[in-house]
């Protein structure tokens, strides 16, 4: 609904009272989903300019040049209050929804990557709804992801009591094209206005206002949309054929907000107005009333702009495909939007009077919990690090999450050189050029240290592409937050802006796409702050690609120092000390140099595997090495570069900027360093033991079997493979 | 030499096949849309997974009732080389092109991941380049994918050797007698669940091992030359 200050605006910008249809129409323009109104002033003032960028964040996707003519377009969004009432519906229709915008630029979607929040797994009182909400959307993205035969390709999945009776559901694609055919979207008067896909019919209605506001009941499945994605694989296939042939002028897919937000955002992209005539729509039901199709959001709908001499070729195409199609207006005078039915005119609006909804100004002041955190640890000393170490394994924010990746169709279209579950997932573009994405978020640092932990964020997603063997050269991000109307709550979403604009400035990457997500709160409490961070990376040649598997005779090494850096970390979960300490800092100069390094270090061919080191620290990245490589290791806590002051911090600090890395050239890798200026230092080696040996100094810390650990990490997926 | 692969409304895989035919097994293959009245120029047809028509009701039972899939079973009489990977199996199946059914995995769940095989029977226009007991590594990625048969009927297959690859050390599906392939009596049309054309570039094997499953394909190929001299 319109707050009493808009209407006011509204009022006195259109000079007259507007209509019922015409306020239907405002109210989902202008709702926060829509309009971005407590956003929009900070989200600009992300750096989004880079040589590689051609289209920065806007209403679609992103454009990035990977060279060769070759483009990438790169697109984020969520559908958090949607899956968080009808899960499999919610989270499929995301996934639906982020793969339109990929297609509207003219570009092959050829991966999709998901973020996912939960409650926590082992509450036993949240237990059913958590694994209720986990199961059904797993399931909901794997039938729509697979059907439409677009390889879920990774992502990242947290759990968290913050999020209880509640989810977030983040879907990022990627697509590829070539640069001459992307759409550039233009339009003159007399071109065809054509809506194809899906009757519209009376599912999802105020869908973007129902997003816009805190979820009180879960009566709300109305708004809540029906997956179709056999229509959406049409879509994708009609679209791209229409592209090649040359007939789309513009194109714009239908989401949040339905008709009224797409029209008023395409007519504002391609600077026209548009006449539209409403009883041309196909539709599900007879009795759906003019306002009902205006502001409908059922899914699989595409709207496209056609010149009238190319309309032929259009219609051809999509009657190969099946896809019912209206022409339902014409591109006619500049900026104004009318809406008629039967010839009678029901709505006259500007178009850049819908998109610029009045910004919201909200308070924003420090939160006094802050205040009470306690950066002074007192945490008794535990003896048995194997246990610890056992149970961190066991978190299923740590372990292997196979479970939820082998649901998903990860391969289709020959592109997956590495899977999901390892670092970060790589994509084959041809045999020269590979991409690199991998989503990070952490909303226990976000919650304890809202700046540093967006830093992290960063800084860990990054790091996952280098240790691929790629180049970031663009971020995505999306920032979910609780009400903008609790200052306390705006506080840290502004302060998150302020890191991902510090971050990327320094490192001279590039925002290409995002989304801000405000009112993930239920009569519980809102959500911890939880931004979501995708890095895009480029590898240039097969020779580049670098997993994260180790081999029996590798010497292990770690770049960058760990400090006492366990706030919001798993293990003070873990032992009950979720408000303690510090969040690791992230040191923009060591971060960019630790990175360069590791690249450097791959470019020489100078190692064999890298690892990044976040959530639980040395020790478990140490564990999911030997998992992964199926050997023993040796290391010596003592030789790690540290300020720690007790082996159990040592082993589960989660200092940023660090890198465990395996290499059978140990003395070139040495003098290769021995000039750079860094915390480096050779920790221990792998061996054919089948046991993970850390000690300090010989004096046993850790000593497990490589199959216990394996099972251990496995935790998750026999829990929710049980039931 | 013509290979066709039959594109369904909903088929996913076409490409991926389409790629490793032509440019990693130098074979020549072109898409063969399902309202395509004549298939005669083809010397093989693949019919490639996916979802056609979305899986609705059951996997490939609206696009066994295609014309297109008519003009198939007639071929497949003559002796067309005839390989459904995936939903092609299905399709095959639900056209009675090849015995049994396939239901839903038993865990209900879709499955995409990497196992073994075990050759069975190398005299097939598919198998001609393995030998028996040769096993190979290849992923799958169904949700339908349990092969079931009532009883009386395996030793039928058995006799016949249409039982062409089974899992080894482990069932994903619950399929009967771990069966991942079959093929009809005259050996000329296979289906299999696993999708070879994923495991036909070292680059896409898990930690770049070299897989054989691209021999499926080449024995197509060599089947091919030899009926041509």
């Amino acid at each position: 609904m319109l707050t009493k200050s808009e209407e006011i605006y509204l009022l006195k910008k259109l000079g007259r009272q507007p209509n019922l249809l015409e306020i239907d129409m405002i109210d989902a323009e202008w709702s926060e989903h829509c309009s971005y109104k407590s956003s929009r002033k900070y989200v600009r003032s992300l750096p989004s300019r880079g040589k590689r960028v051609i289209v920065g964040p806007g209403y679609d996707a992103g454009v990035l040049d990977i060279g060769d003519d070759d483009v990438i377009t790169v697109h984020i969004e969520s559908h958090n209050h949607p899956s968080a009432v009808e899960p499999y519906g919610g989270a499929a229709t995301g996934v639906g929804g982020v793969i339109r915008d990929i297609i509207s630029m003219g570009t092959r979607p050829v991966a999709l990557l998901d973020a996912l929040r939960f409650s926590s797994l082992d509450n036993v009182k949240e237990t059913s709804k958590s694994k209720w909400l986990f199961r059904n959307v797993v399931k909901g993205i794997a039938d729509y992801g697979n059907c439409i035969g677009i390889p879920t390709v990774g992502g990242d999945i947290e759990f968290d009591n913050s999020f209880k009776d509640y989810c977030l559901v983040d879907v990022a694609a990627i697509g590829l094209g070539k640069k001459d055919q992307i759409i550039s979207n233009h339009a003159e008067d007399g071109d065809l206005i054509v809506l194809a896909g899906n009757p519209t019919g009376k599912d999802g209605i105020r869908g973007a206002s129902f997003a816009s506001k805190s979820l009180d009941d879960d009566e709300n499945r109305s708004a809540v949309q029906i997956p179709d994605p056999f229509l959406e694989k049409l879509l994708i296939e009609a679209t791209i054929e229409a592209t090649k042939r040359n007939c789309i002028n513009a194109t714009k897919d239908l989401g949040g907000g339905g008709l009224s937000c797409c029209l008023s955002e395409l007519s504002h992209l391609v600077e026209k107005g548009f006449e539209v005539e409403l009883s041309a729509v196909h539709t599900k039901v007879p009795d759906i009333t003019p306002n009902e199709i205006m502001i409908s959001e059922s899914q699989e709908r595409m709207m496209y702009i056609i010149n009238k001499s190319k309309m032929s070729i259009f219609a051809e195409i999509f009657t190969k495909y099946g896809i019912t199609y209206s022409i339902i207006g014409k591109v006619r005078g500049q900026d104004n939007l009318k809406i008629l039915y039967d010839g009678n005119p029901l709505a006259s609006l500007s178009c850049n009077l819908m998109v610029n909804a009045p910004l919201a100004k909200w308070k924003s002041k420090r939160p006094n919990y802050l205040d009470k955190l306690k950066t002074k640890i007192r945490v008794e000393k535990i003896g048995n690090y194997n246990d610890i170490l056992s149970r961190l394994l066991g978190n299923p924010n740590i372990g292997n999450k196979n479970w939820v990746y082998q649901q998903y169709d990860h391969e289709v279209g020959l592109r997956t050189v590495i899977k999901p579950g390892a670092n970060a997932s790589v994509i084959r573009v041809n045999d020269n050029k590979f991409v690199s994405i991998k989503l990070d978020g952490n909303s226990k640092h976000c919650y304890l240290d809202p700046y540093q932990g967006m830093l992290g964020c960063l800084s860990e997603s990054c790091r996952n592409v280098v240790c691929t063997g790629a180049q970031p050269i663009g971020i995505i991000d999306h920032l979910q937050f609780g009400s903008p109307e609790n200052p306390f709550i705006y506080w840290t979403f502004i302060k998150s802006i302020k890191a991902i604009i510090d971050f990327c400035k320094y490192n001279k990457i590039p925002v290409v796409g995002g989304k801000v997500s405000f009112y993930n709160e239920t009569i519980n409490s809102p959500i911890k702050p939880s931004p979501v961070i995708g890095t895009i990376g480029l590898i240039k040649g097969q020779d580049q690609i670098t997993k994260n598997i180790p081999n029996v005779g590798n010497k292990l090494f770690i770049l960058g120092q760990t400090r006492e850096e366990l706030g919001g970390s798993e293990y003070f979960e873990l032992i009950d000390r979720p408000e303690y300490g510090r969040v690791p800092k992230v040191n923009l100069k060591t971060d960019k140099k630790n990175r360069s390094v590791v690249l450097d270090l791959i470019e020489n061919g100078l190692i064999d595997f890298v690892h990044d080191c976040s959530k639980g620290g040395i020790g478990t990245a140490l564990a999911e090495l030997a998992i992964s490589g199926d050997l023993g290791m040796n290391v010596d806590l003592k030789k790690i570069p540290n300020t720690c002051k007790r082996d159990d911090f040592l082993l589960f600090s989660e200092t940023h900027s660090r890198f465990i890395i395996g290499s059978s050239n140990p003395d070139r890798i040495k003098r290769f360093i021995k000039n750079r200026k860094c915390s480096f230092s050779e920790i221990g080696h792998t061996d054919s033991s089948m046991t993970l040996n850390i000690h300090n100094s010989g004096k046993e810390v850790i000593n497990m079997s490589i199959f216990e650990l394996a099972h251990r990490y496995d935790t998750m997926n026999s829990t929710m493979d049980g039931i | 030499m013509r290979t066709g692969i039959v594109v369904f409304p909903g088929s996913n895989c076409d490409r991926d096949v389409h790629h490793v035919l032509n440019d990693v097994m130098g074979i020549n293959a072109q898409y063969v849309w399902h309202t395509e009245e004549s298939i005669d120029e083809y010397d093989a047809l693949i019919l490639p997974g996916g979802f056609s028509y979305g899986d609705r009701l059951r996997a490939g039972v609206i696009a066994a009732q295609s014309p297109i899939v008519e003009t198939i079973k007639k071929k497949a009489h003559e002796g067309l080389p005839i390989l459904g990977i995936c939903n092609g199996f299905q399709i095959l199946v639900e056209a009675g092109i090849l015995p049994g059914a396939l239901v839903k995995n038993v865990k209900l769940k879709f499955s995409c991941k990497w196992l073994k095989m075990e050759v069975l029977n190398v005299n097939t226009p598919f198998t001609n380049m393995f030998r028996l007991k040769d096993e190979i590594t290849i992923p799958i990625a169904h949700g339908e994918g349990r092969f079931v048969i009532s009883d009386d009927k395996i030793p039928e297959l058995e006799q016949n050797n249409q039982i062409v690859f089974k899992y080894k050390d482990q069932n994903p599906n619950g399929s009967t007698e771990m069966i991942a392939a079959i093929c009809n009596k005259e050996g000329n049309v296979m289906g299999l669940m696993p999708h070879p054309e994923r495991a036909s570039e070292p680059i896409l094997s898990p930690n770049q091992t070299k897989s054989n499953a691209g021999l499926i394909f080449r024995s197509l190929k060599n089947f091919l030359s030899h009926i041509k001299n």
